[in-house]
């Protein structure tokens, strides 16, 4: 699947790997029930990490692992199951991740912007798709009421000529 | 009333141009149904039965004779030359084509209205109490925080694909006029003993398939930590909410299913952590912004007016009687416009009858419509001494109909007529009940009386709050009717308790008189029928009614 990341394709350079799958050289993608169960041997791996969490998993179990993460992937099985979102928010509100944060699954047009507010940096769209289509899309809609996790400032930033308050910090 | 400011009006133009690309996508091809169905949702815009429909956010209810009079005007331009109002406080356009939604949707910008959220598993348009500002109850007026509740909820990015739809609700005064018990959140707006406002949150009360009552969640919220408190609720109901039974997905069941006090902890501890962020702590100088532009309009010093001499004219004696209501400044009243003709399609208005009702709003009632969930207009501040001119000019456009909340004054949805939801017609039985019931003198003796009419079980006409609730159900193909009794959505919220075995269509109106007949003869002076009903439980009722059967 193609990957944009910073307004641009770029190449993903992380594995991922099966529960069951031995695991290659390189930077690598695991899911949740493997990295509790391998975990000390993969924080051992001298390569950066990355988790995928499925849509019903809370991100707030990891606690401090956290931060050994390079990449946290969120899926999103259906676009309609939003729970993502509050994951993202979760990760980079309450628990301080700064890594990436890719979504992945049913990852749409009509989604991006929404994705990019609660935190979300690095996105895997459908093969075919356009840069301008994700540039378009970003930019849409450029006010926005409610303070989330992206660096904008809201309307009541602006209303009331204050600097951004930044959820995530 | 709320007026836009430059960013509210840009929001607004670049909605309406992000959906004019959508629909361009969908023309061409490029969307499939199902890739497009979220996205109209999202614009309100639904597939019915027949055609497409549109539903327009009237926030609050509240509409100035300019958004009135373009609500018409589409009416007239786009669709077959009537609207429908909803029990959401919205419009709905039965037949508008698809092709031209993106222009209504840019008329509607024209004068501050747009669609957005009154549809989608999004948190909807937020209604309240259609006499906010005017009723002498009140302890601030609510629209300000259903405002401020508005402009939080719009686009917001966490909360547009939670596990199903959400309604908030809010009021500020102790008789509940917005049915906030029955919503996914309700607000009750006090004050506190050192004078301050406090918010009472109340989570899980709907509708539906499982009639339910909210629980009381946050207890007296500051003012300034309602968003903080609002979004940790939505957090906890987006994360583990159930999305894997459409039927059991509304903030009701999960707050069912782990009891009160669980739902309670976890909300308080997100909020904790959401206040500790501060980033949506509300400026004093925003609450201060939105509070100016709902202060009271330049009410006249006036003395209560003396209407004995117009109180000959029987008609009006009785529509005063009904339809109008104490305002609270002296020589002021609160004015119901009926949408329910007798025979009529409840909520329904043609463009006509809504040009007028802006003409006499603009003229008679600063330039202010409401618009209540119970399907009828509301003139909220009207000189006493115009009420005899207003009802003449309303009464000859048959919108002073003197049954406000009486028996005709009937809440239905549009059923199997529109929905492709529905499983029976709603307004058949309201249109035959208004007819057997049309006799006023008759109405005013039976006295309050909330009668309330679904299609299906989705509960869009209110039946489970209805004092006597009609659901339309469908058994082997053919319509017929469950009727439930001791419902209300007022602030003795309760769910109506079914009666029995239901009725074929054409047997309904007498099954429902001779229900109205059981209570006349069995009231005690001053009861209503649902305080003859609590008093005596439903026994006597069913007794009377399947007596014969």
């Amino acid at each position: 699947m193609p990957l944009i990341k910073d307004n641009a394709f770029v190449e993903n350079t992380f594995a991922h790997v099966a529960d069951e799958e031995t695991l290659p050289e390189g930077a690598i993608v695991v899911s949740l029930k493997r990295f509790q169960a391998e975990r000390e041997m993969l924080l051992a791996r001298n390569t950066p990490l990355g988790l995928r969490l499925t849509s019903d998993q809370s991100p707030e179990a990891l606690g401090p692992d956290v931060y050994h993460f390079a990449v946290i992937e969120l899926e999103f099985p259906k676009f309609k199951d939003g729970r993502g979102y509050s994951w993202a928010r979760q990760l980079r509100q309450r628990m301080g991740y700064k890594g990436e944060l890719r979504a992945v699954g049913e990852v749409l047009r009509d989604q991006w912007l929404f994705m990019h507010r609660v935190g979300i940096d690095a996105f895997e769209v459908r093969p075919g798709t356009r840069i301008e289509d994700f540039r378009a899309a970003m930019a849409e809609q450029t006010v926005f009421y409610q303070p989330a996790s992206d660096r904008v400032r809201n309307v009541l930033d602006l209303r009331h000529s204050r600097p951004a308050r930044i959820a995530a910090e | 009333m709320y007026r836009y400011d430059e960013f509210d009006q840009k929001l607004v133009d670049e909605r309406v141009a992000q959906f004019r690309g959508q629909v361009a996508r969908r023309l061409s091809g490029e969307l499939n149904e199902e890739e497009f169905k979220p996205l109209r949702l999202m614009n309100g815009l639904y597939l019915q039965l027949h055609a497409y429909m549109l539903r327009v956010a009237i926030p609050y209810g509240t509409l100035s004779s300019r958004q009135l009079k373009m609500l018409a005007h589409i009416a007239r331009k786009y669709d077959k030359d009537y609207a429908h109002f909803t029990t959401r406080q919205n419009l709905q356009y039965n037949w508008p084509k698809l092709a031209d939604v993106p222009d209504i949707l840019a008329d509607l910008a024209t004068v501050e209205m747009h669609a957005i959220q009154t549809s989608g598993n999004c948190i909807r348009n937020v209604t309240s109490d259609h006499f906010a500002g005017a009723a002498a109850d009140e302890v601030d007026d609510p629209r300000i925080w259903s405002e401020i509740i508005r402009q939080w909820s719009t686009f917001h990015p966490e909360f547009s694909y939670l596990p199903r739809k959400f309604k908030i609700a809010v009021t500020a005064a102790p008789k509940d006029r917005a049915a906030i018990k029955v919503h996914d959140i309700g607000i009750i707006i006090r004050r506190d003993p050192s004078g301050a406002l406090a918010f009472d949150v109340y989570v899980g009360g709907g509708q539906g398939r499982t009639p339910l009552i909210g629980h009381l969640i946050g207890e007296g919220i500051a003012a300034a930590d309602l968003l903080a408190y609002l979004e940790a609720t939505m957090r906890v109901y987006n994360q583990y909410g159930r999305r894997d039974n459409l039927y059991k997905s509304r903030i009701k069941i999960l707050v069912h299913q782990i009891g009160a006090d669980e739902m309670r902890r976890q909300v308080a501890a997100e909020f904790a952590e959401v206040k500790q962020h501060g980033a949506l702590a509300l400026p004093q100088a925003e609450i201060d912004r939105i509070n100016a532009y709902f202060l009271d309009p330049a009410f006249e010093k006036l003395a209560e007016e003396d209407l004995t001499a117009q109180r000959k004219t029987k008609a009006f004696a009785a529509w005063l009687d009904t339809n109008v209501a104490k305002h609270k400044a002296a020589g002021y009243a609160i004015v119901t416009v009926s949408l329910k003709p007798i025979g009529g399609i409840p909520g329904d208005a043609n463009a006509d009858q809504m040009d007028l009702v802006a003409d006499l709003a603009q003229r008679l009632s600063f330039d202010e419509i409401r618009v209540s969930h119970e399907q009828n207009l509301v003139l909220a501040h009207v000189r006493q001494r115009d009420l005899f001119g207003l009802w003449q000019a309303l009464d000859k456009a048959n919108l002073a109909t003197a049954n406000y909340a009486l028996i005709t004054d009937i809440i239905a949805c549009p059923g199997l007529d529109y929905c492709d939801l529905a499983n029976a017609r709603s307004i058949n039985i309201a249109q035959a009940l208004s007819q057997r019931f049309a006799d006023l003198d008759r109405q005013r003796n039976i006295g309050e009386l909330k009668l309330k009419i679904s299609g299906c079980i989705n509960a869009c006409g209110h039946h489970h709050v209805g004092h006597i609730g009609i659901l339309g159900v469908d058994k082997k193909g053919v319509e017929y009717y469950q009727i439930s009794l001791g419902g209300s959505g007022a602030e003795d919220a309760s769910v109506g308790e079914i009666l029995g075995p239901a009725f074929g269509e054409a047997d309904v109106p007498d099954a429902i008189e001779k229900l109205i007949d059981t209570y006349l003869a069995a009231r005690q002076p001053g009861e209503r029928f649902l305080d003859t009903y609590r008093r005596l439980g439903i026994q006597p009722f069913r007794e009377k009614l399947y007596a014969a059967h």
